[in-house]
């Protein structure tokens, strides 16, 4: 049994602690916003926060996990995070696959860098995104920030 | 106008295996029998208008899509066509997908399904105003029976008719039911660009919220009761057999329930949960038959290529003049030919969420939950795999996590269907790993190019022969369409109906066609992406000979084709062509017509001496005749230099002992955001035709990097991608 704290409940699984925690979160909390994309984190698709640090879930085994998990469905309460509400305003998904973990990439961004230059976005932003929403996610960010987008 | 028709059709054909109508017709009994088939939830509790728009008594309004969002925004833009002509308030409006299924049923009422070839908008534009005209007009005239007034003294606007005589009005939540007894009336007057309220305005999609919060539901996503999940292990080398594989070692694995045969070619491991199943999979000793093909790799390929570049027997596309003769008799006066080489790899689409697809076979019933480009070939597929016949199969259509043309293709639905049948009753969800998803594509064929020119000594070109050799997508997916070993698509672009540079007298487009033992297929842009590197950078070449300016050099051959330069004109206009840029940063252009759009492009870049390239701007030019949705259409073309940057920058395909060498983005490297220059779009709709969006840009992203790479360094760049070349210059 692996206990595991999700978006503020605590749950547990009858898993094996050597499952990712991305199919722990997918397949059996049953939260399927955290997506699989390589399995090798090299796309961020599954980005989560542990304990409010970034993580690529698809790497991480959940009997590991200690700490506080956070998905795109606990960002916030009812999907108004500042990111959330400057994603719709910039029109930023396409297909939406990779969004999530874009966003919780963001999200940690902000958290360390409140008004982060585009140097600082490159650098922290290296989820893909095979649509190519990567203009309006630095709009979004930068607009989320404060400043100009 | 062969080409594009011939394309058009076929692609069709390819997509369902042969058989059905092109011309897009209802009959009323089909279309009343579709108004009875059942639908998602909805639409529950409202009125069918027609086959298009659902009105619910609280006045929301459904319009029924048949066509597939995958990102690229159709799903927003047919919304705004119908309801511009149903007058709808916008802020009502929902959509809900046809069911193939239904589709089906109804000797196909909703038309075409396949979103492919930008034509989701552009061939569905008639019918969809007419759809929403007619479910206007039906609401209309009930309320004028409900006044007893003339119909033509009711106007419908923002969701409501009035009788302005009597200031009367009524929503059309309350007209609904009135309405849907009304016959659906055949001949609707559509109206004219300068009434449009709703197309043409940058309204945001329908789609955004539900993919900030994580609620978006994709095809992997899909939960079922008693759902098993399936990971697969296909041959590495394309073509090779399943011999044998140790099931009874998996079947100890955790979690582990079946271990079956995909066909011939494929064994699966059936788990409780997916990460079992994968896991067990990749302990499973497998045997894979001998083949030929192992001996095939990227040098034999390029080799066999090669040749074709100077073969005798080539497929001619295009030819007017005699560019041969022009070219010898250049030669024999000791006259200079000048001439280049180019080449491409073969690129897997690499869609970020890997095929899968969710099957049940239960009571002779065919169900499948899958994100596909074409419903109707997904039908086709399950029934095929499933032994059953259209009717007794149901396709749960999902968004797609990016489609890009892979999805068009259904291995991955009649792989899913085939596991579902040797477990009846349970649902399984076949998902691919990245790795299998990388390994096994349907890639952008690989090509080489040999472009031979003679200038005209007047600031033109006088002679023109461009020899493509490589491999054909029709002769692997449909090679009924290959006539005379010529396959039409190899020449987009370069087509007589989308070749622009009629100004040259003599030009000879030809192919040879070299094939390889590798599945490939239409990749976002298709061939338009090869061969505008091919021909947009050797026409820089010439210029370059020629010592003209690229704008003005181009002005020169594009003077037959005044919708070319014209968008050219405008990024060049916009991007400040001709005036200084900042120190060591250098410019480069591009123009190309595909998909019935008009795209051009101007990069900015810098190269350091040690042979860094940065990619400061790009000012990117569309004309795609009419524009449904500006922010979308600025949308896709910013993400197209994503897509095509990736494929310039970085992305190839390489085959060693027959099979695909990349397994994962650590090694099939694509474009990041740091990689992403700022994109300024400039739309340049000159009206009168609808030209195709989610793919025409793409083409012009790698030439204008490349020519303006030439402006920084000196260097042509003739062999993609940019990651295996040394730009470092004195």
């Amino acid at each position: 049994m692996v206990k595991l704290d999700v978006n503020g409940r605590t749950h547990t699984l009858d898993i094996d602690p050597e499952t990712p925690l991305l199919w722990a979160l997918r397949e059996h909390v049953g939260l399927t916003g955290t997506k699989y994309g390589c399995g090798v984190a090299q796309c961020g698709a599954c980005s989560v926060h542990v304990d409010g640090v970034l993580q690529k879930s698809c790497q991480l085994p959940v009997g590991q996990v200690s700490g506080k998990v956070t998905t795109i469905e606990g960002l916030s309460p009812d999907g108004t995070h500042k990111l959330q509400l400057a994603w719709v305003a910039h029109q930023v998904p396409q297909c939406g696959y990779c969004q999530s973990g874009q966003l919780m990439a963001a999200a940690a961004l902000l958290a360390e860098k409140p008004a982060p230059t585009d140097a600082e976005i490159n650098e922290a932003m290296t989820n893909i995104c095979r649509c190519g929403t990567y203009q309006r996610v630095r709009q979004a960010i930068h607009s989320a920030a404060g400043g100009k987008a | 106008m062969g080409h594009m028709s011939m394309e058009r059709r076929g692609f069709l054909a390819t997509a369902v295996g042969g058989a059905f109508a092109l011309a897009w017709s209802v009959p009323q009994d089909a279309m009343a029998q579709a108004l009875n088939l059942p639908f998602s939830p909805a639409a529950n509790g409202g009125q069918p208008l027609g086959v298009w728009v659902v009105i619910k008594p609280d006045d929301t309004v459904v319009v029924r899509i048949a066509r597939s969002e995958m990102g690229q925004g159709t799903l927003t833009g047919l919304a705004q066509l119908v309801a511009e002509e149903l007058e709808a308030d916008w802020s009502k409006v929902t959509t809900e997908y046809v069911p193939p299924e239904v589709n089906q049923a109804s000797k196909r009422a909703w038309g075409d399904m396949s979103t492919g070839g930008s034509r989701g908008i552009r061939t569905s534009v008639d019918y969809v105003r007419q759809g929403g005209a007619a479910a206007r007009t039906m609401l209309v005239q009930a309320a004028a029976q409900r006044w007893n007034v003339d119909a033509g003294t009711c106007k419908a606007r923002e969701g409501v008719v009035r009788h302005e005589a009597s200031g009367r009005s009524l929503r059309y939540g309350e007209l609904s039911a009135a309405a849907a007894q009304m016959p659906v009336p055949q001949n609707v007057v559509l109206k004219q660009p300068a009434e449009w309220t709703i197309i043409g305005k940058p309204l945001p999609r329908l789609d955004t919220v539900e993919k900030t919060n994580g609620t978006a539901q994709f095809a992997i996503d899909v939960k079922l009761p008693g759902m098993l999940s399936a990971s697969i292990a296909q041959s590495p080398v394309f073509g090779a057999k399943l011999v044998s594989f140790d099931a009874a070692s998996a079947m100890k694995k955790p979690g582990v329930k079946h271990v079956l045969a995909v066909g011939d070619g494929a064994v699966a491991v059936v788990a409780d949960m997916w990460w079992q199943a994968k896991s067990a999979l990749e302990a499973m000793p497998i045997v894979w038959s001998e083949s030929e093909n192992a001996a095939v790799d990227s040098a034999a390929i390029a080799t066999r290529l090669a040749e074709g570049l100077k073969a005798d027997q080539a497929a001619v596309g295009l030819k007017s003049g005699d560019a041969k003769a022009a070219l010898a008799s250049q030669q024999s006066a000791g006259k200079p030919v000048i001439e280049a080489t180019y080449g491409t790899p073969f690129l897997n689409h690499a869609t970020l969420e890997p095929m899968n697809c969710t099957a049940m076979v239960k009571d002779g019933i065919v169900e499948v939950w899958v994100g596909t480009q074409n419903g109707d070939a997904t039908l086709a597929a399950a029934a095929e795999a499933g032994g059953v016949g259209l009717d007794k199969v149901k396709v749960h259509k999902y968004l797609l996590g990016g489609g890009f043309g892979r999805r068009g293709q259904q291995d991955y639905v009649r792989q899913a269907v085939t596991l579902a049948k040797q477990v009846p009753g349970q649902p399984v969800k076949l998902v691919w790993s990245r790795e299998e998803d990388m390994q096994h594509g349907y890639y952008r064929p690989i090509t080489q190019c040999r472009m031979q020119a003679v200038l005209d000594g007047k600031g033109g070109v006088e002679a023109l022969h461009l020899r493509l050799s490589g491999q054909s997508i029709l002769s692997y997916l449909a090679p009924d369409r290959i006539k005379d070993g010529l396959d039409p698509v190899q020449f987009q672009g370069l087509n007589a109906e989308e070749f622009g540079y009629t100004a040259i007298p003599h030009v000879l487009v030809d192919h040879a066609m070299r094939n390889t033992h590798v599945p490939v297929g239409f990749w976002r842009g298709v061939n338009h992406n090869q061969n505008a590197v091919y021909l947009e950078c050797f026409i820089d070449e010439l210029a370059h000979a020629a010592g003209q300016d690229p704008l003005a050099f181009r002005r020169t051959l594009l003077a037959k084709s005044p919708k070319n330069l014209a968008v050219l004109e405008a990024a060049c206009a916009k991007a400040g062509w001709g005036t200084p840029t900042a120190p060591g940063v250098f410019r480069g252009m591009c123009q190309n017509y595909g998909f019935g759009s008009y795209t051009a492009a101007v990069a900015e870049v810098s190269v350091s001496k040690k042979g860094e390239l940065t990619i400061h701007r790009i000012v990117a030019a569309t004309d795609p005749g009419y524009v449904v949705n500006p922010d979308q259409v600025v949308a896709q073309v910013e993400g197209s230099f994503a897509y095509g940057l990736s494929a310039l920058l970085y992305s190839e395909n390489t085959v060693d002992k027959g099979r695909v060498v990349e397994g994962n983005f650590d090694t099939y490297e694509v474009a990041r955001m740091a990689d992403m220059p700022k994109v300024e779009t400039v739309l340049a709709p000159s009206g009168g035709f609808w030209g195709g969006v989610g793919e025409p840009t793409i083409a012009v992203a790698a030439p204008a990097v490349l020519n303006a790479i030439f402006a920084a360094t000196g260097k042509r760049v003739r062999q993609l991608p940019l990651k295996n070349v040394d730009l470092s210059h004195a």
